[in-house]
């Protein structure tokens, strides 16, 4: 990856909190979480359910609905400007256009009553302003860039004819169809087979080089992360537990927590009998924790883990971890 | 775990012999003869007392099926499945009953309040985080070694099944295409598409990249499977041969087998 070392990042969080009112109280999904992407680059997103990896995104599309869910706090820098004061309509023309997303089920993000060739060639006509033709020839063009077999029979196609692997790969055309500077994928890949996941990963990488993307990768999954990030955020309910370069991070990681997960993986071709487990379960995001909220499972947890909240803190260069420890 | 030495040889509970199980599906045209999908198309496998048996496949490999054909919740085609050497598919009543509380299907929950002999465990984990998969996983493995449960364990999730079982068969359009002790499964993989899918695995080590693509394709109508061998459209190594010829299964090593028509048997070189 090229980049200079003065170079600004071209997406920004800066003390993200998103709440939800709940009839518990107030689930705290993010909090102060703070994490950039530079041109180019991908960045990783790993955490288990509920760990607010997702909320996060659909804070920087501005598409948590406002109320039960509020911006607590922070803000979202993207090329300077903070995407929580723009005015929506502005918002709408960034969105899809600038900062695109794929998510997991493409099933759920099409509308199952239109045609592929409608859903997609209304991207350019929206956000482009093409022509109905034109927008045609466009969508065409980019389902082959997608590499689906003859795509113009695909145009006329229903979304529920085509397989997860080939809906995913309608969705993804449809996402860089505007060819956005950013793309946010949310477990792209976590409804499909592994011999098709290999295929839409790898498409999506060199996509992503082709057109000059930055990306944030979500993903539970730890092997995706280690097969496509430069860089990883880990996060653990709600807040960042550890960021590093994704080498640093396999090789050397500093959080108890991302610790324990990678342990808790079975690993091919290597036999034990017992996985190493993390005791009990994530605390409810509206349980008010003072200390580090991953201490009650913690197996290293001190007496101050349970009082004082950690802060980030770097223990090498691009290395950070909040930890006590 | 037990090692598969220690689990004796003679001591089988199950036996699944050319299992077949199709569905009718809806006519598209008049006077057709009503079509059939074959989701399980000819399996065979046997499963001994305290041992883990890994079914692995990708979606509509016919897995699931298979599970619930053992426990007849879905009516085998044809077939046999002996359970300790009782013809299951016969049973009727207070029997059928009696097999039922032996050997029990678990979706998610294998905290089972019964002690069966056969657990049938279709993805228990894969809704799961890992650091709560990792929990399930053990206590699997302890009830085994405390009550020696037989479980067969469909997942489709290689990692996880290598680590639990004892033997692991892949399963392709209703076939198992190669079947071996787990260890042989990672260390000496030798039908084409058990390769692929081992490759296609991300491996949580940023030094070890998937490099290019595994396989290209979508797998098959399972309702209109190739010809021959059913794997032939989407492997690499295909020739003239597997598109006329179904490969059968044979030894290819001690207690490993495989469909291919590239593979040598055992003893052949």
């Amino acid at each position: 990856m090229d980049r200079t070392n003065n170079s600004e990042p071209i997406l920004k969080l800066e003390d993200l909190s998103t709440h939800f009112a709940v009839p518990e109280g107030i689930a705290r999904a993010v909090e102060h979480l703070s994490y950039h992407v530079f041109e180019g680059e991908t960045l990783g997103v790993v955490g288990e359910s509920g760990c607010g990896k997702s909320v996060a995104a659909l804070s920087i599309l501005r598409l948590i609905p406002i109320p039960p869910g509020r911006i607590a706090s922070g803000k979202i820098l993207f090329m300077g400007q903070n995407l929580l004061e723009l005015p929506m309509k502005k918002m709408r023309k960034i969105r899809g256009d600038q900062i695109s997303m794929v998510f997991q089920d493409p099933m759920t993000s099409f509308n199952p009553v239109f045609t592929i060739g409608y859903q997609l060639s209304k991207v350019f006509t929206l956000h482009q302003k093409l022509s109905r033709k034109e927008a045609v020839k466009r969508s065409v063009d980019m389902l082959e860039a997608c590499e689906i077999p003859s795509p113009e029979r695909i145009m006329k196609v229903y979304p529920h004819q085509l397989s997860g692997g080939m809906r995913q790969r309608v969705m993804i055309a449809m996402a860089l169809g505007c060819n956005p500077t950013v793309l946010i994928a949310d477990e792209p890949t976590t409804a499909l087979d592994v011999t098709i996941q290999a295929e839409i990963l790898d498409l999506i990488l060199r996509l992503k080089k082709k057109f000059g993307m930055a990306m944030i990768l979500i993903t539970h999954d730890l092997g995706i992360i280690a097969n496509s990030a430069q860089r990883v955020v880990v996060m653990y309910a709600g807040e960042k537990v550890e960021e590093a370069d994704v080498l640093s991070l396999f090789e050397k990681p500093g959080h108890p927590y991302t610790i324990a997960l990678m342990k808790s993986l079975p690993h091919l071709g290597k036999t034990k009998k017992f996985l190493n487990e993390i005791e009990g379960v994530v605390p409810p995001p509206f349980r008010v924790i003072q200390g580090c909220k991953f201490a009650e499972r913690c197996p290293e947890a001190m007496e101050r883990c349970r009082k004082e909240r950690p802060r980030l803190r770097s223990i090498e260069k691009g290395h950070m971890v909040a930890c006590h420890l | 775990m037990s090692s598969l030495k220690e689990i004796k040889m003679n001591n089988v509970l199950l036996q699944v012999i050319n299992l077949v199980t199709c569905f009718p599906l809806e006519k598209t045209k008049l006077f057709q003869k009503t079509p059939f999908l074959c989701a399980v198309n000819g399996v065979s496998f046997d499963l001994k007392k305290g041992e883990t048996l890994g079914l692995v496949g990708e979606s509509g490999c016919g897995k699931t099926t298979t599970g619930r054909s053992i426990l007849r919740l879905v009516e085998p085609t044809a077939g046999q499945i002996l359970f300790e050497d009782e013809d299951v598919s016969v049973l009727t009543g207070q029997d059928m009953r009696a097999f039922r509380r032996s050997a029990q299907m678990v979706f998610q929950d294998p905290f089972a309040s019964l002690n069966p002999k056969l657990v049938v465990a279709d993805e228990p984990v894969s809704a799961l985080d890992v650091s709560i998969q990792a929990q399930i996983i053990n206590l699997m493995v302890r009830l085994q070694e405390e009550f020696n449960i037989s479980y067969l364990f469909i997942s489709h999730d290689l990692a996880v099944v290598e680590h639990i079982s004892h033997r692991v068969a892949i399963m392709y359009l209703g076939k198992i295409v190669e079947i071996a002790p787990a260890e042989n499964i990672y260390a000496k993989p030798a039908h084409p598409y058990t390769k692929a899918l081992l490759s296609a695995i991300p491996v949580p080590d940023p030094r070890s990249r998937i490099k290019g693509m595994v396989l290209r394709g979508d797998i098959p109508n399972p309702a209109d499977p190739p010809s021959g061998c059913t794997f032939r459209t989407r492997c690499p190594i295909a020739e003239d041969v597997c598109s006329r010829e179904v490969a059968e299964m044979r030894e290819i090593g001690p207690d490993h087998l495989a469909a291919c028509h590239a593979l040598q048997p055992a003893g052949a070189e």
